[in-house]
């Protein structure tokens, strides 16, 4: 196919936006709900808003399945540990969305247990704001990630 | 102990206070990934932290069998936890699963340590923390005013429960009267929280036993109430709307149809909920008969609630201890009688009809009036007189910056939430903010009973107990 295509360079940019394609137009989520911004999250999934427009209704349990982490709610001390574990073993090529103030900075809680951001553990793509967001909020977060992704390398 | 007493000396790496030697060097060793806990501390003290432990993976280990404390219930009856008095683990034997804390059956961040002998359940050990906010530390440096910001964060499922019970506390401590209007919106927007939070209840439930079309359903009638909080509150969720004194605002225009609209929306999903579920013969397969605990266990265990009343226990605090009115209204209290899955789910959707028949009473029957208390101690002047009156705006502004003060003393208020008692407990030295508070929360004591309904069931039942425990795991941990 390469051959037959038209002259050199063309096929290779257009590769890239190909593959970007198809990785924001089944983009696979991992399960991550913590607290109140999970229910925003599910109500996101469900009726009224329905995730499944954007290819995105597919939460998996495993994160090996999975293409992108939203961590949905505040994220302590103790739970660190297991975030980062999580991330870890999503394979490849894998994005991080942080819902909502807790999971973005800590939120109201600047205590002891509680992570000051989530972006200590793990490196987020799109830090959506509200507290919690909203369904509509986390939806703009997501096509916000999708333009990344879109407009990224395939390869970082 | 010095004037001050909540001020907790707060260097965490470089513990002030008498620490042993061996702890300070362990700390400065390990300060990188360990953070030691000094909550719940008073500075100057006799006590030694009490609750000093360090929170990384390694402290939840399970404990050997000689450190297991037996817990004592001094009522008559002695509680063993069923880990003890069984045989010691026999690791060729049983099977050592971790479920959890990223499990989307087990709502939210609980972990459970079970062991397997084949498919059967010997024993469960909740672990919990995973999501520990620290709130209560949080209550202690925030006003009264602030202060329902933070609660409404526990238990966000029901958050307008939680803003009422510690609006209760503070309304106890300070001795205010809250006009009937105010009352009436308060009932009107906790007994529609208590169908929202039950419809999640039932989409959970669905889901987890495989009907995840439930999942659909559930959150769709949800989403009526919540879009009726969102006009009213401003938000969603964490509405912060039901504060000390009264509500933030009057319901908005045309609240009146749309009320009408939800019940009618609401009823039609549950009797289709019904339709799905009555007659499943999966369904029942997977309710009846598990996840049992009988009322015996209910009360040594602190199980209140859907739970308890499931078990046969005729007990709701909206009967027992009424609050704000609560007793105008006419409602019936469900209750079951074999403590199983099935019965909690009958209570459950019983208690979602209950409670639109209490919106339709207060929709009829909606006093006029203010909806806060006149007291400018705690109620700010109208927005009118601000404009007018430059010692309203200095009110206005002095009481949203240093709020107001509470006399000393210490007060517990309670109310029925959807998964149970919650209480709310705030001691006083009569300042503008709590010296201690104490959510007392349902979810914590359902989670403790797990282990007794879980026991020598099945693997798959896991599940099916869970979610009819419904807890909230930002409720159990804080």
């Amino acid at each position: 196919m390469a051959h037959r295509s038209g002259p050199s360079g063309f096929l290779l940019t257009t590769y890239d936006t190909a593959v970007n394609w198809t990785r924001t137009r089944s983009m696979w989520t991992a399960t991550f709900g913590l607290a109140c911004c999970a229910i925003e999250m599910m109500a996101t999934g469900a009726a009224h808003n329905d995730l499944a427009r954007f290819g995105m209704e597919v939460f998996r349990a495993s994160p090996r399945q999975a293409d992108l982490m939203i961590v949905a709610g505040r994220v302590s001390q103790k739970m660190a540990p297991v975030l980062r574990q999580v991330y870890d073993q999503m394979s490849e090529p894998k994005w991080v969305i942080s819902m909502g103030a807790c999971a973005s900075t800590g939120g109201m809680f600047n205590n002891y247990a509680l992570v000051q951001g989530v972006d200590e553990v793990v490196p987020v793509d799109v830090y959506v704001p509200g507290c919690p967001p909203g369904p509509q909020s986390l939806m703009h977060g997501i096509l916000t990630l999708q333009d990344k992704v879109m407009s990224g390398e395939i390869t970082r | 102990m010095s004037d001050t007493p909540n001020v907790v000396t707060g260097d965490l790496e470089a513990p002030t206070t008498e620490a042993p030697q061996e702890l300070s060097e362990s700390t400065s060793e390990v300060a990188e990934n360990r953070r030691e806990v000094h909550d719940m501390w008073v500075a100057g003290s006799e006590e030694p932290g009490w609750m000093r432990s360090y929170t990384d993976e390694g402290a939840q280990e399970m404990l050997d069998a000689g450190d297991e404390p037996v817990q004592e219930i001094y009522r008559g009856t002695v509680v063993t936890d069923d880990f003890i008095e069984d045989e010691p683990a026999d690791d060729d034997e049983l099977q050592i699963l971790n479920m959890g804390p990223q499990h989307p059956s087990t709502h939210g961040v609980l972990r459970l340590h079970l062991e397997l002998d084949g498919e059967t359940i010997r024993r469960v050990k909740p672990i919990i923390g995973y999501l520990h906010t620290g709130m209560e530390k949080t209550a202690e440096t925030l006003t009264y005013m602030q202060g329902s910001t933070n609660v409404t964060r526990m238990d966000y499922l029901s958050p307008m429960h939680m803003e009422l019970a510690f609006s209760l506390a503070v309304e106890s401590l300070l001795g205010v009267e809250i006009p009937e209007r105010g009352q009436a919106i308060r009932i009107l927007l906790t007994e529609l929280n208590r169908v929202s939070s039950h419809l999640v209840w039932a989409a959970t439930q669905g889901t987890d036993l495989g009907a995840v079309s439930m999942l659909i359903y559930g959150l769709r009638d949800r989403e009526y109430i919540l879009q009726f909080f969102e006009k009213t509150t401003g938000l969603r969720m964490n509405h912060n709307f039901i504060r000390p004194g009264g509500v933030a605002a009057d319901l908005p225009d045309g609240w009146e149809e749309d009320i009408e609209q939800i019940i009618g929306k609401v009823e039609q999903g549950v009797s289709e909920y019904e339709e799905l579920f009555n007659g499943n013969p999966i369904f029942r397969d997977r309710t009846i008969g598990v996840g049992v605990i009988t009322p015996e266990e209910c009360k040594a265990l602190g199980v209140s609630g859907p739970i308890a009343r499931g078990s046969g226990i005729n007990w709701d605090l909206r009967k027992a201890f009424p609050y704000s009115g609560i007793e105008k209204y006419d409602f019936e209290v469900p209750t079951g009688k074999h403590g199983d899955v099935w019965d909690r789910y009958i209570v459950r959707i019983e208690e979602i009809k209950q409670s639109l028949g209490i919106v339709r009473q207060v929709l009829e029957t909606m006093p006029a009036g203010d909806y806060r208390t006149e007291d400018r101690k705690v109620t700010p002047p109208p927005r009118k007189r601000i404009d007018e009156s430059m010692e309203a705006l200095i009110h206005h502004f002095k009481l949203f910056t240093s709020g107001f003060k509470a006399p000393a003393g210490e007060t517990y208020r309670a109310v029925e939430s959807p998964r149970g008692e919650l209480g709310m407990y705030i001691v006083s030295d009569g300042r503008e903010r709590p010296w201690r508070m104490h959510a007392r929360t349902p979810s914590f004591n359902h989670v403790q009973a797990l282990p007794t309904m879980m026991t020598d069931s099945l693997v798959a039942d896991i599940v099916a107990t869970i979610a009819s425990c419904d807890p909230v795991l930002g409720d159990v941990d804080r």
